[in-house]
């Protein structure tokens, strides 16, 4: 059999996510209770989480978090992050037996800051550095796989529910500011962990939900520019789309959102002169990365967190508001089930983004 | 003595005829006569190109034309195709000419191996008669990254763009090549369906200037017609360097068509032959394309695209790519089977590549240098029906250009003899008597007629994907799968096979 | 009427319980899917957040919700009665054919896509907010009407893309505002006061009634209503071979 990567494995869904504006922490399990709510959408074939502020102090460093499928695989990428790196911290990241979740690779940590004259010689920025170093690992090293590599940040996922896949990973023993959860529902095996999702890059984490009809379109598109979609999902070329326009092109999330989910002309012909001629320069200007088909997609990042749907809105998404956090889900049951006392519930606009970010004050 | 047998016979039934004379005087090519001493008809069977003319317009459906049944000894290798420009050229000393484009059967028509997906569970089909399905398409050059002003916003820096309703054009087809009637039909249509025609390489007849918005003048190697005004007098510019019919090879107007307005159109005086020469002598390499696009743009103001026209040819990739730093805003690729109005049967039917090929190819080596988004691409050569449009957009053409089908729908019944100017439909001719034939309005309204129903088409099939935009179907290869093919194939046309 | 605690239940058991009992209270409703799913019979009120696929082929039972609703409510309905104290999810009522669906709030995209009328069969819709695009698409008979009440200054009663593809019923919004993008195969008029009367005043009573909403209050309002134009139907043209 194939796994994914080697074939593409279409999915459905459910995605939540929570965000403390004022950056008080939250603790791992209350996500899980809140993606197990939605175990319907699910089938047992992937769960993950992102977590942001969990690393507060190692925060300066990136975070790697690596399946390993054998200890030659360990022994390799260790050597090339040596060459590469300063390890400061290195080790197994904790885990629990848990009766459903099997085939568990080695699953390791490292907390590392690239080596100056390195990147000195490489003439490239820290990120695009550290970024072109975990691809590099992930295409070349056999038995590899770089599942998260942003700082004060960490994905957390496996092939199972997401509640099982917290509990393994003992997400309760976490807390940070903003969470992301996913419950995946592929059509067949994807055959290994790195399947599952959060997908993410950097601090760039993006759960999704749905199918896109754009898909190879956006592939070969995005792989003009250094990336290579190596697991064909939806979620992978998504997040390469966001971290070319945002990190590459200095797009804002909204630009991005008007790119990626661009209104009709026709929605664009009612606008005032100024916002028609922003909107159609963006999609004429960035044409190939429109994204067609149902999608709603959560996109962490440092400091903040996007909510998104496709234009027709053809997956479902709600927001919530209580006090000074914002939850996201496909169901607003998720949310009811960790905060049964809303301040407010709503359903966004299909294509409009709904942005949060830490309180100035609150990013100390 | 005569040893090449008639192609076709004219059989009429007796029975069925009422001695109207329709086909006589409809026949343009002297194959159908009436013999008043006699009061019958006769028949020249050698001369009938099998136009379907007199068959068509006969008010009793009398008339068929069929293969003539008199057979050759047959061989594979010597067929009577092959005896016959054997004799043809041992009686003559000349190079065989034909016109429209090569039909030979040894060549793939990929695109009839080529199948489309449909979306079923997984994501949702779309109702394009309901909901929003967007053909609209852009053509133009995108800068390769985006500027802020001052204040932070975005600035439109983008180059001036052409703006299409459905992604389909009209090929080039020059005004001597095809009457002025059918040039007013392309030109009336376009302007209604929101999209454009090419005048091609024989000037802009005045009458048009008026299509100005829709219209692509063409700057060709003879440079016929081009001036201040007639560059101006257009949406888009195009650099014509060859076409899928015959690439490498020039065009020759003879004399005897340049008279009347074609000699004005053309600005050539009356009775002097009209050379195009084989290569545009103001380029002999990739850098001399780029003094040509710039001079174009400087002598319009930078308003206005260029386009660079070329046929798809062995090495069209990386010629592609040298288009694309030329300053070109768009290329335009004419497959093998592109049509003409007359070239060497020998270069037509054996130089070139199929257009699928084509676009697969330089699709991908735009993308392998990074410069896909800067430039679109154009393909045309033998796009048929709708499905030809899905399928080259999804192998990474931004649009089509249709010549050959767009005239079928003017009448053109592909009988391949425009080069002898006697065209029965009244396309391919100069001749008063015939080009009256050709409504220009009721023209018009067929080309309507056929683009509209190819849009419907192309909607339907984007619905069916889940896909409501166009943009989202280029080079969508996922969206086709491939039967019939080898894997090299596969390969450069970047497609899996049906089942993978 | 019998009171049961969703919390203490797992899904079948609590969807047995909905079967068994003709009247029946659900407290503490949290996601639990295909609530009141077919009944043709009984009274039942959910307190919560009942999931997705509520009343899904309803057949004559009476449902009230406190709280909000999810996705798909009310689809493929074939008669009986869904009352939401609340807002509903997207695809409300899809493919509705008879009974009535009353919500206070707003309501999400595509409500009432498909709606349909059949012999004694009118499904009837009513949205106290706002909904998302596409209200009423395809629609094919019954009724839907959007009030808008306390909906936000400068908010729209419908999104964009309203009744595309509607080719029977009516549309009634309290407005007399035409929707953007409205397409030019409706027709669009505000009614008058004996349209107003005698059309919406008994469509409208037993919403307000079982809101305890004041409906002279809400008829004081302009309405307007959307028909399908039976000279333009959206036929695809073919051409036959």
């Amino acid at each position: 059999m194939k796994k994914e990567g080697e074939v593409r494995i279409p999915s459905g869904c459910a995605i939540c996510g929570i965000f403390s504006r004022d950056g008080s922490p939250v603790n791992g399990g209350t996500i899980a209770k809140s993606i197990a709510l939605m175990h319907n959408r699910s089938n047992g074939l992937g769960g993950g989480f992102a977590g942001y502020g969990i690393y507060p102090a190692y925060k300066d460093y990136y975070a790697l978090h690596i399946f390993y499928d054998n200890l030659k695989a360990r022994e390799e990428t260790e050597r090339f992050l040596d060459s590469h790196f300063d390890i400061i911290n290195l080790s197994k990241i904790p885990t629990k037996q848990v009766e459903s979740i099997t085939d568990a690779p080695l699953i390791w940590r490292y907390f590392v800051s690239p080596l100056v004259h390195k990147i000195q010689d490489s003439q490239l920025e820290e990120n695009e550095y550290t970024a072109r170093c975990m691809i590099r690992i992930n295409n070349s090293i056999d038995g590899a796989y770089v599942f998260s590599c942003g700082k004060n940040m960490g994905v957390f996922k496996a092939v199972g529910y997401p509640e099982d896949v917290a509990e393994f990973y003992r997400l309760e023993d976490y807390e940070g500011y903003a969470w992301t959860a996913h419950g995946r529902y592929p059509t067949n095996t994807p055959g290994w962990w790195g399947g599952a999702h959060p997908f993410a890059l950097l601090d760039l984490s993006v759960v999704h939900n749905g199918e896109i009809s754009s898909y190879d379109a956006n592939r070969r598109a995005v792989e003009m520019y250094d990336y290579t979609c190596n697991l064909l999902t939806d979620t992978e070329v998504i997040t390469y789309i966001l971290d070319y326009l945002i990190r590459k092109e200095g797009l804002t999330l909204e630009e991005s959102a008007n790119v990626i989910a661009a209104p009709f002309w026709s929605t664009i012909a009612m606008k005032d002169q100024e916002e028609a001629t922003r909107l159609a320069y963006l999609r004429k200007m960035y044409s190939s990365f429109l994204i067609t088909g149902p999608f709603s997609i959560l996109v962490g990042f440092t400091g903040g967190m996007m909510a998104l749907n496709d234009r027709l809105k053809l997956r479902s998404l709600v927001v919530a508001e209580k006090g000074e956090t914002t939850y996201f889900s496909s169901e607003e049951a998720a949310i009811r089930a960790i905060e049964p006392d809303l301040d407010r519930v709503w359903s966004p606009a299909g294509g409009k983004p709904v942005i949060v970010r830490l309180n100035k004050e609150a990013i100390v | 003595m005569n040893m090449i047998a008639s192609r076709y016979r004219i059989n009429i039934r007796k029975d069925e005829c009422v001695l109207c004379k329709r086909c006589v005087r409809e026949c343009s090519f002297g194959a159908i006569n009436f013999n008043s001493e006699k009061n019958t008809i006769t028949l020249t069977h050698s001369k009938c190109v099998d136009c379907q003319r007199c068959a068509a317009l006969c008010p009793r459906e009398a008339i068929f034309i069929t293969r003539n049944q008199n057979t050759y000894a047959n061989n594979h290798l010597y067929t009577a195709n092959t005896l016959n420009e054997i004799y043809r050229q041992s009686a003559t000393g000349g190079v065989l000419l034909s016109s429209m484009g090569s039909g030979i059967g040894s060549v793939h028509i990929y695109f009839d191996h080529l199948l489309l997906n449909a979306s079923q569970v997984t994501n949702p089909s779309i109702d394009p008669l309901r909901e929003p399905m967007e053909t609209i398409t852009f053509l133009g050059r995108r800068p390769r990254h985006i500027e802020r002003g001052k204040d932070g916003k975005l600035v439109d820096n983008l180059p001036p763009h052409i703006e299409l309703s459905t992604p389909i054009l009209f090929s080039a087809m020059s005004y001597g090549a095809i009457s002025l009637n059918v040039h007013k039909a392309l030109a009336k249509a376009a302007l209604r369906l929101g999209t454009y025609y090419n005048c091609g390489e024989g000037g802009l007849h005045e009458s048009l200037y008026e299509y100005a918005t829709n219209t692509i003048v063409q700057v060709a190697s003879g440079r016929f017609g081009v001036h201040e005004r007639y560059l101006n007098s257009a949406a888009a510019i195009e650099i014509k360097i060859g076409q899928g019919a015959k690439p490498g090879i020039g065009g020759h107007l003879t004399g005897t068509k340049i008279i009347g307005d074609v000699s004005a159109t053309r600005m050539v005086p009356e009775g002097i032959d009209a050379i195009s020469p084989a290569p545009h002598h103001d380029i002999y390499s990739i850098e001399d394309l780029r003094q040509l696009v710039l001079s174009l743009k400087e002598a319009t103001s930078y308003t206005k695209p260029v386009i660079v026209k070329v046929a798809a040819v062995h090495n069209i990739a990386p010629i592609a790519s040298g288009i694309a730093r030329s300053g070109a805003d768009i290329i335009a690729i004419d497959g093998f089977r592109g049509g003409t109005g007359a070239a060497p049967m020998r270069i037509r039917d054996n130089v070139g590549l199929p257009i699928e090929l084509a676009i697969a190819a330089v699709d991908q080596r735009l993308r392998e240098e990074k410069i896909r988004n800067e430039i679109s691409i154009i393909a045309g050569g033998g796009i048929r029906n709708s499905t030809d449009v899905v399928k080259a957009i999804a192998l990474g053409a931004d649009a089509v250009a249709i010549g050959s089908a767009a005239l079928c729908a003017l009448g053109c019944h592909i009988c391949a003899s425009c080069h002898t100017g006697n065209c029965a439909w009244g396309i391919a001719t100069q001749r008063p008597e015939l080009t009256n034939r050709l409504d220009p309005e009721e023209g018009a309204d067929s080309l309507v007629n056929l683009v509209s129903a190819w849009t419907r088409e192309i909607k339907e099939i984007m619905g069916g994907m889940g896909i409501n935009s166009i943009e989202a179907l280029r080079g969508n290869r996922l969206a086709l799968r491939a039967v019939g093919l080898h894997e090299k194939e596969l390969e450069i046309l970047g497609v899996k096979y049906g089942g993978e | 009427m019998k009171t049961i605690d969703a919390f203490k239940l797992n899904e079948e058991e609590l969807k047995q319980e909905i079967r068994n009992n003709q009247d029946i209270e659900v407290d503490n409703c949290l996601g639990q899917r295909y609530l009141g799913c077919a009944l043709k019979e009984g009274n039942i009120k959910l307190v919560g957040t009942p999931g997705n696929g509520l009343a899904a082929y309803l057949d004559g039972a009476s449902i009230y919700v406190k709280g909000n609703a999810q996705d798909a409510v009310a689809d493929t309905m074939n008669g009986g009665l869904v009352a939401i104290e609340g807002n509903a999810g997207d695809a409300l009522s899809y493919a509705m054919r008879g009974g009535k669906v009353y919500i206070l709030g707003n309501a999400g995209y595509r409500a009432g896509v498909h709606m349909k009328a059949y012999k004694e069969k009118r499904s009837l819709l009513i949205i106290g907010g706002c909904t998302g695009s596409f209200l009423g698409e395809y629609l094919a008979g019954g009724t839907i009407i959007v009030l808008g009440l306390n909906c936000k200054p400068g908010m729209k009663l419908t999104g964009y893309f309203c009744a595309n593809g509607m080719y029977a019923g009516k549309i009634y919004l309290r407005t007399d505002e035409k929707p953007v993008n409205l397409s030019d195969k409706l027709e669009f008029h505000k009614l008058d006061r004996d349209e107003k009367e005698e059309e919406l005043r008994p469509l409208l009573e037993e919403y307000a009634r079982i809101f305890h909403l004041n409906l002279e209050e809400i008829l004081a309002s302009d309405f307007s209503v959307i028909e399908a134009d039976p000279q333009k139907s959206y036929k695809q043209i073919y051409a036959a071979v």
